[in-house]
């Protein structure tokens, strides 16, 4: 057990991909010779070389294109987008060619591209580098999308990620890479399907993901000493979602509220929501609530930002209007 | 009546008075009010009962005799012959 | 126009005796009315007429056991004639045709001119019961609208859900042909109508309910249609249920409640006994926790009344005698007159009097558990009236037939456990009320008088007050006033 943080358990994932499959290489801005962005990648060129940590233009359709067609080729790439709100320019790619070529091959050819990176806001970017896309993702059918909101799932998701032939999306929030935790030295792989139930209640079930999930469990610890005793569900597969262990906890304990950083509408929360309503709809006591940022562009004030986004208090606000 | 008839009436009218009461469990000199948690109407249901089945008076004076199970068959089997 | 018969109220049920008419011909009854009493071998339930009309005729009388089916009286149309009202049309053909066409959409029952082709309803007045039948929301609300008992309907979704479709194609039969409403024993007082007009609530006066709250009130024994919602909208949640099923604590009834259940199936009243008591501690822990409660007694000398009722009870025939019981209720319920912040309901932080004084009288049921049920203007009834109201209330309250304004309506409370041997008993106020007199056993202690000292019977009275209704010195006084009342038996 070793004292880390996000960002180093990631770096760990990174290392040991690395090195136990040489077609496993990283590409994306400033991967190489800065250490990456978020310094993810921090020291990876000096130990692996050019060839396996390679620096990409600016120009996020060429590289992530360039990745399609590495893992039509046979490698298996990394590719990390600095954040979300860039990806929007691979759109196309990710959507239209990760997604279907093996379909549209009629199962030909496989895509094994793994693409990492950055969401959410909280850091004064402003409005156009501070989006939770990750619900739009979790729409197209044809890719996975991972969520690690914990050291472990940091240190571990990637390696299956890897295994897998189909393209893998893998949302970090830019929030948890200075968060340290102790992880145990020799943590491996984790199973990248399934919730978890972080926090075991009764009395609600709080449903959140990446970097919603450190306010859940704020949330649910504030509630404690008001007497409600909240169970805590971190999605990690944001798509496939565990319905099954969502609606268990539902049924357990007959409300449920989901904490989401992206806007209400059309979000992933209105899918949880959806799937808890459909399945557990006679168990309970009061409609889904959502936690969500508020339906405006992302502030650029600090103060805004934090009024825009979902705080503890909102999620004991909504909890307590459902007669927890 | 005989001490059997006797006992046969008071199940009976127990029976009807507190249904989920088991009257075998009761010893011969328990008090049958503390044992069946019967309460004051219980007890008044339970002695009209036995009135209304044999025809007999029981004023009130005499209640203490029907305490015991042993005493109600008593008072029964005297009153009656 | 058409007969009430005899319902079925249970699979294996074959006949009935209606052991209680409560209408008689002539009366208006509306849809929904509870017009009477009938036994099975299993319970005792009382029964709803499913047409609005005035009461024609009595076919049978009471007493006699009839086949299912059997028609027991004859409603007809309501007084004002002027066509299509609640009198049913006859499905033949031969029906002239409404001056605006049919739709095929769901009409407003009552009114509803026969469609042209009309879903033949089940003739039989066989209603099978669906366990746990499950209805959403919207399609209650519907059916509220349309005036349809979805416990009668056969559900055509998954799992045998009631699905719109169910709903607006009951609200086609013409209202005289379609089954009469089976209400069970435990659920039948808490559905009865007020004294109001017919109510057919709008989509949006429809009582909202979240479906685990509806699951919890099937469970506990607690009508929905009582309760107040704090919930999202004001909808009724599971909290809310659970406070009502506290303070209603509801009977176990095993026999009567569900009747799909085999009754001797140990688990169901296993389940509710659990259910009872934690209701129960659930009410006593919110009394202590909200209630600030304080306690007095008092020992009072119970020779006169204790000479009085002998001396009554030697010249009454057994059937009419009194117990002492009675004589304490009164005078608790005559007390409240000198201090009546004793009698009434906190609302929020002020306290309310109530005009009126029904007296809960707290039943310990052999099974586990005690209610309170209330006997209503117990200051009013003659001993004797009290003596048989009482006798009423502990045995139906121990068969568990009891009716929702007797678990609703306490305006104090009267706890006598000391009849079974405690000397007094502190007890804890049920809320919204503010008082609980304890009564504890009578027993012989040394009494002094104009400086004669003997042996008199006395009893302890107790006083469990609400301190936001009242203070030390008015409960003083109200045990005071009880002690007073009880010196003078007669006068009681």
């Amino acid at each position: 057990m070793s004292a880390v943080t996000y960002r180093e358990a990631l770096r760990r994932a990174l290392d040991d991909a690395l090195r136990r499959d040489g077609r496993v290489f990283l590409m994306g801005e400033d991967v190489g010779r800065y250490g990456g962005c978020y310094a993810v990648s921090l020291g990876l060129l000096e130990e692996f070389g050019p060839e396996r940590i390679r620096d990409t233009p600016l120009s996020e359709s060429g590289f992530v294109g360039a990745g399609i067609g590495a893992a039509l080729g046979g490698m298996r790439p990394i590719v990390e987008i600095m954040t979300v709100n860039f990806s929007l320019l691979a759109l196309d790619q990710i959507v239209n060619n990760a997604a279907t070529l093996l379909y549209m091959s009629g199962g030909q050819f496989n895509v094994p591209v793994v693409i990492r990176m950055t969401t959410g806001a909280g850091r004064q970017l402003g409005a156009q580098h501070s989006h939770s896309l990750e619900g739009w993702y979790t729409h197209i059918p044809g890719i996975r999308v991972l969520a690690p909101a914990t050291l472990e799932d940091a240190r571990g998701m990637l390696w299956p990620a890897l295994c897998d032939p189909d393209p893998v999306l893998i949302f970090e929030h830019g929030s948890l890479y200075n968060v340290e935790g102790e992880l145990a030295d020799d943590a491996g792989e984790v199973d990248i399907e399934g919730a978890a139930v972080r926090r075991a209640g009764h009395d609600v079930t709080i449903v959140s993901y990446g970097g919603m999930l450190r306010v859940a469990l704020a949330a649910a610890e504030a509630l404690a000493g008001d007497g409600v005793d909240a169970e805590v569900v971190d999605l990690r597969s944001l798509r496939p979602l565990d319905t099954e262990t969502l609606v268990a906890s539902a049924v357990r304990t007959h409300r449920a509220v989901v904490v989401d950083e992206g806007w209400r509408t059309g979000s992933l929360s209105a899918e949880v929501a959806a799937r808890i309503t459909e399945e557990a709809f006679y168990d309970l006591d009061a409609p889904v609530g959502r936690v969500c940022t508020a339906e405006v562009p992302m502030p650029y004030a600090k103060h805004l930002e934090d009024e825009a986004t979902p705080q503890v208090r909102d999620v004991l606000e909504a909890v307590h209007a459902m007669g927890a | 009546m005989n001490d059997d008839d006797a006992r046969e009436l008071i199940r009976s009218v127990i029976g009807e008075v507190a249904p989920e009461a088991d009257l075998d469990s009761v010893g011969p000199d328990e008090m049958i009010q503390e044992a069946l948690d019967l309460d004051s109407i219980d007890f008044l249901n339970f002695v009209t009962g036995l009135h209304e089945r044999t025809g007999l008076e029981i004023p009130e004076r005499d209640y203490p005799e029907l305490a015991t199970v042993d005493g109600c068959v008593r008072y029964l089997t005297h009153a009656t012959t | 126009m058409g007969d009430f018969k005899m319902p079925s109220l249970g699979a294996d049920m074959d006949a009935g005796k209606v052991a209680r008419w409560l209408v008689k011909p002539g009366d208006v009854v509306h849809r929904g009315d509870i017009v009477a009493v009938v036994e099975t071998e299993k319970s005792t339930i009382e029964v709803e007429v499913f047409q609005a009309g005035v009461v024609e005729e009595i076919l049978v009388p009471e007493g006699t056991e009839v086949p299912v089916g059997t028609a027991l009286a004859r409603i007809g149309a309501p007084a004002e004639a002027g066509a299509p009202a609640p009198g049913p049309v006859p499905p033949a053909a031969a029906v002239p045709a409404p001056a605006a066409p049919a739709p095929p959409a769901p009409v407003p029952a009552p009114a509803a001119p026969a469609p042209p082709a009309p879903v033949p309803a089940p003739a039989t007045a066989a209603v099978t019961e669906h366990p746990g039948v499950v209805v959403s929301p919207v399609v209650r609300h519907l059916a509220e609208r349309l005036g349809v008992d979805v416990h009668l309907l056969e559900g055509s979704g998954p799992g045998g859900r009631i699905t719109r479709a169910d709903v607006e194609a009951a609200a086609l039969v013409p209202v005289g042909e379609r089954p009469v409403s089976a209400v069970r024993g435990r659920r039948a007082p808490a559905r009865r109508r007020r004294p109001a007009p017919q109510p057919a609530p709008s989509g949006a006066g429809g009582k909202r309910v979240s479906p685990w709250a509806r699951r919890v009130a099937d469970d506990l024994g607690v009508d929905v249609a009582t309760v107040e919602g704090t919930g999202p909208g004001g909808a009724v949640v599971e909290r809310d249920v659970r406070a009502a099923a506290a303070r209603e604590t509801a009977p176990p009834a095993p026999e009567g409640a569900k009747v799909h259940r085999a009754p001797t199936e140990p688990s169901a009243s296993d389940e509710r006994q659990a259910a009872m008591r934690k209701a129960i501690g659930a009410l006593m822990a919110r009394s202590k926790r909200e209630i600030p409660h304080y306690y007095l007694s008092t020992t009072i000398d119970m020779s006169r009344a204790s000479r009085w009722m002998e001396e009554e009870n030697a010249t009454r025939p057994m059937t009419e005698r009194l117990v002492l019981p009675v004589l304490l209720l009164k005078a608790a319920a005559l007390a409240v007159a000198s201090v009546p912040e004793m009698n009434g309901f906190m609302v929020g932080d002020t306290f309310e009097p109530s005009a009126e004084v029904h007296v809960g009288v707290a039943v310990s049921l052999r099974t586990g558990g005690v209610i309170a049920p209330a006997i209503h203007h117990a200051d009013r009834l003659s001993v004797d009236e009290l003596m048989a109201a009482l006798r009423d209330l502990v045995t139906r309250a121990r068969r568990g037939v009891l009716r929702s304004s007797e678990m609703s309506d306490p305006t104090i409370t009267v706890t006598n456990l000391g009849e079974l041997g405690v000397d007094s008993v502190f007890g804890v106020i049920y809320p919204p009320q503010v008082a609980l007199v304890g009564f504890g056993r009578v027993v012989e202690r040394p009494y002094a008088e104009d400086g004669m000292v003997g042996a008199r019977p006395c009893l302890t009275a107790t006083l469990s007050a609400d301190h936001r209704a009242s203070d030390g010195h008015r409960g003083g006084r109200f045990l005071a006033a009880i002690d007073h009342l009880l010196q003078s038996p007669e006068g009681l």
